[in-house]
């Protein structure tokens, strides 16, 4: 007995391990035990080298790297005797891999035993090289592992024909090579040889078209014939199971007929019979006949149609699913899944057993079946289904409900026949599992109320009822407390009533109880919380009747001397004065209170509503108006992920009214998002977050301050890189920002919810670059809107930049019925004694602008101004006369870059111009 | 490719042998068999012995303290699979008689060679006992 198999050190070292109480005792053992393996390869140890490596087995077993080890393995593969090579073999299997340059040594070992006299270690070094092979030794050794494929001994031959596998996966060119000997070894008796041929067979039809039509004309018969025999075959002591003889060839040899069958008629009709006699005559007391069947199913699914065939094959899943035991119903559904493509209609017939499952105490079955249900799903069946579904959501495990909420959701947003029932299961989900649905599942739900105009007063009642059972769950929250924001008037007045509900009463108080307790609630995160607060500050404005009157008083000091100034309207009035008034103050209240919030968001949200409701009376109602509707195909595309969220400015007419506010429409959510998002690196910016459009603020918890201004030194950045890469004018620039849009607000008197965007303090800090007094636009705001905009007027000329060397002057027209476009007559005069040779005017613009430049008049500018070069701008506003949510359209921004040669030197001049009229 | 790892796990969740067709790193190892483990010893006995794990499945028997688990792909017959770890544990207990966690743990190298003759590339190689074991008690005798 040599010192490994008696090994006492080994079942030491095994014993201290299994003696360790603590993992940091059996680090510590192990550790030891490593530091001695190391010295002993270092003194080179001949006698315990293969103790060694078994050591090492068993410690890389536990987890611990073993690296340190791989060159032992080498060393007694090198060695001559059966025993060290065994061992060697096995550590280069479970220590290395194929990535591993160590590899590239042992090929040549590998080649001298697999041409070795001694069949075992022929045998040793097909197993270790079918398990680690890489391509390149597939290359070197494919000719040896061919020849041995008709090796006398059959346990050579399985073996060569399993290392054959993996020389063409690894290389499927060599595949041919193989087609003949593997083809040979389907005529063999040995078992182990058939199964590892049919096996190498298999592998061969999935790489090479040619083999998979060699075997199917040349070879289904003798599998068939095979099959056949093996089935039939009398009892035989060393494959029997269950008396099934040798079941796992049955198990192969069903899936190779599978691939020849599959998409050929004629070899489907030639392995008909023998399917029909397995599906039959199979014994299915025993799992062994079990696996054969369930095999038999699959095949009988896959090969060409056969009504007869498929007609037992489904009854046999049929008799599967009513099967006791939970593997077979397992295997059932998980083979009805396939069989739903073949005939969807045999499998519907199984739905109620089906949905039995779904509500099993077996995970595994769960998902199987959840999994069934949702293909089997279809317009007709949807309701019924789903009803069911939603039923067992209430009762299910915790850990199932995130994928029973993602299916469900997924069915009915699929195929939802109606609106109605779209928006009643979604809240039932929602009130069942709210914290499981994802983020985009109720943003589209929000979409879809939001087009659904006849159903705002339902959904919005429904919800509120939904909140007073489930308040906890966050999704429901945060759309109930959305839809209360928007629609929280026809909460009160039970508006548009359908004949299925009951009214509700619901007082102005308890609407905002809602909205307290979600702003309150200690589970609720930033974004339930900031969505409360522009709710209430909605909310504020949705009950005008008095409010109005009464604050817009501010010179009365006190509420109650407020309301005195009412009291001749009669006692009615001024008790519903009273009751506007506390719903009112209480909302403030509230606002108020989140002044001190530690969150920077809601703490600035909370001063900016709280200075509207104060000073900013006449543009509230304005500023909260109810959201447009929601455009469904945006939403849809942006959720797809396929386009980012700021280039889908669809449709985005607005509306000027007569008074001169301004209704915003759906370009006004895009526009939200230009501010932040358009600009590639700005840090706040989360890839079309849709939640920004429904909010109206940035909800990022970076701070916002610092935040912008990385969102205009990138945006500066932008325009900056691409004058410097442009050698030629640049006509139309493609990925500025549309952030310096803003830069004329402060002339706007309806500038101020501006203020209330990330983008006000770059707003503030352009304008400070022109000179202008930077205003607090909330708190030194006017409450005397101004006249609306003449577009139709003649602009002043303009020195757009003017240095010690340059002056350039603007002049602007437009072409009648074309106010889109602004033709710009550039004039550049030389304010120096010397003449600018080769000069070159370049201009670039924000996206929402295309500019096309004319040639100039002349490249040579005369000395002290005795002359100048003219050229053409011609600027094509895309968002004229759009207006956003920073009550502004759009104006034109340009950056410039001048260069020309004075006295052959060269020159270049940089300037952002920004002080174009308004409303070009 | 068919069965991608077996895995023996006692009671406690503690590896008694690890052997994987694919490669995977010691921390790839590490946290796939806590994560196995962890999913398949909570099961109870009526519950079916199939789990499914990442994109693959697991297929597993439990034999007194020790589990026997099996990661195929998923296009394998998990019936066969469960029929395979049978003959695994028939054909060990042929060669140790009676074969239990220990045996395993201190013939690691032998449980190795046996499963080096089933398994080899994630493939069935032989399915007879005596083809299986006859190359293991030939070594017996000559060593």
């Amino acid at each position: 007995m040599n010192s490994f198999f008696s090994g006492t050190r080994l079942r030491d070292m095994i014993r201290a391990i299994r003696a360790c109480k603590t993992a940091a005792e059996e680090r510590a053992v192990v550790r030891k035990e490593c530091a001695a393996i190391r010295t002993s390869i270092n003194e080179n140890d001949h006698d315990y080298r293969h103790r060694n490596l078994a050591k090492l087995m068993f410690i890389h077993m536990l987890g611990y790297p073993t690296h340190f080890g791989q060159m032992e393995c080498l060393k007694l593969i090198a060695s001559a005797g059966f025993p060290e090579k065994r061992i060697g073999y096995l550590g280069l299997m479970l220590l290395l891999d194929e990535r591993q340059e160590v590899l590239m040594l042992v090929t040549n070992s590998l080649k001298q035993d697999l041409n070795h006299s001694n069949q075992y270690i022929v045998g040793l070094a097909l197993c270790a090289l079918g398990n680690i092979c890489s391509a390149e030794m597939a290359r070197d050794l494919a000719p040896e592992v061919e020849r041995l494929l008709q090796f006398r001994d059959p346990n050579i031959r399985k073996k060569a024909a399993l290392c054959s596998i993996r020389i063409i996966r690894k290389v499927p060119d060599l595949a041919e090579n193989f087609i003949n000997p593997a083809a040979a070894l389907l005529k063999e008796k040995h078992h182990g040889v058939l199964i590892t041929g049919i096996q190498l067979c298999t592998d061969l039809c999935k790489v090479s078209p040619e083999a998979l039509e060699f075997l199917r004309k040349k070879h289904t018969e003798g599998l068939v014939r095979t099959l056949k025999d093996v089935v039939n075959s009398p009892y035989t002591p060393e494959y029997d199971i269950a008396g099934i003889a040798d079941p796992f060839l049955h198990v192969r040899l069903l899936k190779l007929l599978r691939a020849l069958g599959q998409g050929d008629a004629d070899s489907s009709d030639a392995m008909n019979d023998i399917l029909a006699q397995v599906a039959t005559k199979t014994e299915s007391n025993k799992n062994a006949g079990n696996a054969i069947l369930y095999e038999c199913v699959e095949t009988i699914m896959s090969i060409e149609d056969n009504g007869g065939l498929r007609v037992l094959a489904i009854n046999i899943l049929g008799r599967f699913l009513s099967n006791r035991d939970n593997n077979i119903r397992y295997v059932a559904l998980n083979m009805l899944m396939k069989a739903i493509t073949v005939d969807a209609q045999a499998v519907q017939r199984h739905r109620a057993t089906i949905l039995e499952c779904v509500k099993d105490s077996d995970a595994s079955i769960r998902k199987r079946a959840l999994e069934l249900v949702y293909l089997l799903v279809n317009e007709t069946n949807v309701k019924p289904l789903t009803k069911e579904l939603i039923d067992y959501l209430e009762v299910s495990d915790q850990d199932f409900k995130g994928d029973l909420t993602a299916k469900i959701c997924s069915i009915v947003e699929k195929f939802s026949p109606e609106k109605i029932w779209y928006i009643d299961q979604m809240l039932k989900v929602l009130a069942e599992a709210g914290n499981f649905v994802k983020d985009e599942v109720w943003h589209a739900l929000i979409v879809v109320i939001s087009n659904a105009s006849d159903l705002h007063g339902y959904t919005v009642r429904a919800l509120y009822k939904a909140f007073k059972t489930s308040s906890e769950q966050e999704s429901l929250v945060r759309v109930a407390v959305w839809c209360i924001g928007e629609y929280g008037d026809m909460l009160m007045n039970n508006v548009g009533m359908l004949g299925v509900e009951d009214s509700v009463t619901v007082t102005d108080s308890d609407i905002v109880d809602v909205v307290e307790i979600a702003i309150k609630h200690h589970a609720s995160d930033l974004t339930t919380k900031a969505m409360a607060l522009i709710a209430l500050l909605k909310l504020s404005s949705r009950f005008p009747s008095c409010s109005e009157y009464v604050f817009s008083v501010p010179s009365i000091p006190c509420n109650s001397i407020r309301l005195m100034f009412f009291y001749h309207r009669g006692t009615a009035f001024f008790l519903s004065c009273i009751k506007r008034m506390r719903f009112q103050l209480r909302i403030k209240d509230i606002i108020v209170h989140h002044k001190g919030s530690l969150v920077l968001e809601l703490q600035q949200r909370s001063l900016e509503f709280n200075s509207i409701i104060d000073k900013h009376q006449n543009i509230r109602s304005t500023l909260v108006e109810r959201m447009p509707i929601l455009d469904e195909a945006t939403f849809t595309t942006r959720r797809a992920g396929s386009l980012p969220a700021a280039v889908s400015t669809s449709g985005g007419a607005s509306l000027n009214l007569p008074n001169g506010a301004v209704k915003p429409s759906t370009s006004l959510l895009v526009d939200l998002l230009d501010l932040s998002d358009d600009v590639p690196a700005a840090p706040s910016s989360s890839g079309g977050d849709f939640l920004q459009d429904l909010l109206g603020v940035d909800l990022s918890p970076a701070p916002t301050q610092s935040g912008t201004n990385q969102v205009q030194k990138a945006g500066t950045d932008v325009l900056l890189d691409l004058l410097s890469i442009g050698a030629h004018p640049v006509q139309s620039s493609s990925s500025t920002t549309d952030i310096l849009s803003p830069i004329q607000n402060e002339k706007s008197p309806i500038a101020t919810l501006d203020a209330l965007l990330p983008s006000s303090s770059l707003s503030a800090q352009a304008t400070s670059a022109k000179a202008a007094p930077v205003m607090d636009l909330l708190d030194d705001f006017s409450p005397s809107p101004s006249k609306p905009e003449d577009n139709g007027s003649v602009y002043p000329p303009l020195v757009a930049f003017e240095s010690s060397s340059l002056r350039i002057t603007f002049d602007f027209s437009k072409q009648p019925g074309n106010p889109q476009i602004t033709i710009v007559l550039a004039t550049f005069t030389n304010l120096t004694p010397n003449v600018f040779t080769d000069f070159i005017f370049q201009a670039a613009v924000p996206k929402f602008l295309q500019l096309h430049l004319d040639p100039a008049s002349s490249n040579i500018l005369p000395a002290s101004g005795n002359g100048s070069i003219t050229q053409n701008l011609r600027v094509t506003n895309n968002q004229h006369g759009k207006v956003f949510l920073a009550f502004t359209s759009k104006s034109i921004v340009m950056r410039t870059r001048i260069s020309y040669k004075i006295n052959n030197k060269d020159t270049l001049e940089e300037a952002q111009i920004n002080n174009f009229p308004r409303d070009l | 490719m068919g069965i991608r790892f077996i895995l023996m796990v006692n009671k406690q969740g503690q590896t008694r042998l690890a052997q994987y067709y694919e490669w995977l790193t010691l921390e790839e190892r590490r946290a796939l068999e806590g994560e196995i483990v962890r999913k398949c010893l909570a099961r109870n006995d009526q519950q079916c012995s199939f789990v499914e794990h990442r994109n693959y499945k697991i297929v597993y028997r439990r034999y007194a303290s020790l589990f026997f688990l099996v990661g195929v792909d998923n296009d394998e017959n998990e019936l066969a699979i469960l029929e395979f770890i049978h003959l695994l544990v028939e054909t060990m207990d042929r060669h140790f008689g009676n074969v239990c966690e220990l045996d395993i743990m201190f013939h690691l190298e032998k449980a190795h060679f046996m499963l080096e003759e089933m398994v080899m590339n994630g493939c069935i190689v032989e399915t007879s006992k005596c083809n299986i074991l006859s190359p293991i008690q030939l070594m017996d005798k000559t060593s």
